[in-house]
């Protein structure tokens, strides 16, 4: 219990005179999940929209194939990046394992087919409730496309932000990819676990604080979201 | 002109789940006024519509508007039984099938206030329109169909959760709409409306044209026996 305590003490330390570790691994956390983010989104949010609206021979199998991506453990996305960028892999000769652009790729990995059946979902309702008026007003391909993610776009900063809530807690995939090497892939997860392991409390319940707030922040403008989009329908 | 807004009707079925829901139906609509289509509940009223503006499947058959279906489409408008509502403002709905054709942001604005105005909604132009009432929602929708200016306008309903005073300003819209020589072609379940609205008459059974004819002939004295009964109240099945 002692022990607990000294190491809040120390953890509110840390975050009051904003100590450079701690300032350092998170501003690459969110260097590292904001791209992943970013990346993801550009992938995810087209096809998400492009899965509700058109009809075509495998669109049952693709999105069953995504949801069953979603269930991806993370851990073995990591294995498998891992096997792919490590030196004996096909993308050896670039030279990305135990880098950031690392841990970046398989953050897209893991959030982009959350992202995209999240869209998916969103975008089915709405396009069932838009059809028949798009439909009459002849409109092309892409004037759906613009209409539906700019009525959309509340859904679609919901989904965005469940893939960054999902990036940046995550840890099983990043620690293998990245390597959790100090000054260089080290990011709030897998310092946490570093910490806790060495029993240095003080630095692993600072990052947490700094987690649980990132965790927080995003959860309460999902649900802010979420409830403007079900109260105004609109 | 007179082509654009003359529709016909060849040998059109449509089928779900293996049941024909319309026709075979062979047709020839007048070339101007008010068609009204009236028929019980399930009749296909509805799937005509729809089948008129060339939004319904056909399984068979086809709709001839003398000219080709995108620019036939483009010149009509369609307003729905259940209203459809975009999730902005009253006055965005209003400018969307504008700036689809692109029309100019001046312009848009000028017609806009205009439609607002005769439709009664001036007031409500920066409330969100799924927010509307079930009348709001049908005036937004008649004005956003007509905002641009269409050579037939379809209304399935049009006036089905309106009160008896919303009721006559849309039936006088409508007349004026006619007389600037839209070609109407509407659905409604009160015959009082279709006596007053209607220059022809279809009167729809289980997916068939049972009895049609001028209005005036119609409703004197209607040729089928069906529609006989149905026009004085009883259930026709
Ligand atoms: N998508 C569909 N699947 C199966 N049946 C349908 C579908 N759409 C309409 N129907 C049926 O077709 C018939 C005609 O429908 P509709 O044209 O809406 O009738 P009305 O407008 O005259 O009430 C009804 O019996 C209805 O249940
Ligand atoms: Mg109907």
């Amino acid at each position: 219990m002692n022990d607990i305590w000294s190491g809040l003490q120390a953890a509110f330390w840390l975050l009051i005179t904003l100590d450079r570790d701690l300032i350092e691994i998170t501003l690459r956390s969110l260097q590292v999940s904001l791209s992943a983010l970013v990346i993801a989104s550009a992938i995810a949010l087209p096809l998400g929209t492009w899965l509700a609206i058109r009809r075509f021979r495998f669109r049952r199998a693709a999105i069953a194939a995504l949801n069953a991506l979603m269930g991806l453990p993370p851990v073995v996305v990591g294995l498998i990046v891992y096997l792919l960028l490590s030196r004996s892999g096909p993308f050896g000769v670039l030279g990305l394992l135990f880098t950031p652009t690392a841990m970046i790729i398989a953050q897209v990995i893991i959030i982009t087919p959350l992202i995209a059946s999240i869209t998916h979902q969103a975008m089915r309702e709405l396009w069932a409730e838009y059809h028949d008026l798009l439909i009459s007003l002849n409109t092309s391909n892409w004037q759906r496309i613009k209409t539906l993610i700019f009525d959309g776009r509340r859904a679609l900063l919901t989904a965005s932000l469940a893939g960054f809530g999902r990036a940046i807690g995550e840890v099983g995939a990043i620690m293998i990819v990245g390597g959790n090497i100090d000054n260089a892939t080290r990011v709030l997860t897998t310092a946490i676990a570093l910490e806790t392991g060495k029993g240095d409390f003080a630095l692993a319940l600072g990052l947490g604080f700094v987690l649980i707030a990132l965790a927080l922040v995003v959860n309460f403008a999902i649900h802010v979201l979420s409830r403007t989009e079900r109260d105004g329908r609109w | 002109m007179v082509d654009v807004m003359r529709a016909t009707l060849h040998d059109a079925v449509v089928t779900r789940r293996g049941k024909a829901i319309l026709g075979p139906v062979s047709y020839q609509l007048p070339s101007e006024g008010c068609t009204i289509v009236i028929g019980p509940n399930g009749a296909g009223k509805t799937t005509l519509l729809k089948t008129l503006h060339g939004v319904e499947r056909l399984s068979q058959g086809r709709v001839d508007w003398g000219i080709p279906d995108e620019i036939a489409r483009q010149q009509q408008a369609y307003v729905f039984q259940s209203p459809i509502m975009l999730r902005r403002s009253v006055r965005q709905n209003l400018i969307f099938p504008l700036s689809l054709s692109g029309v100019s942001k001046a312009e848009a604005a000028e017609r806009v206030t205009y439609w607002a105005g005769k439709i009664g909604l001036a007031k409500m132009l920066d409330r969100p329109a799924p927010r509307l009432s079930g009348g709001e929602k049908q005036k937004l929708a008649l004005a956003r169909a007509l905002i641009r200016d269409p050579a037939v306008l379809f209304l399935d309903e049009p006036c089905a959760n309106l009160d008896g005073r919303s009721t006559r300003e849309i039936e006088s819209l409508l007349l004026d709409v006619q007389k600037s020589g839209t070609r109407v072609i509407m659905t409604t379940h009160d015959l009082g409306q279709a006596k007053r609205l209607a220059t022809d008459m279809l009167f729809l059974l289980n997916g068939r044209i049972n009895d049609h004819g001028p209005a005036d002939a119609f409703f004197a004295a209607p040729a089928s026996p069906e529609a006989r009964a149905f026009l004085n109240g009883d259930i026709v099945e």
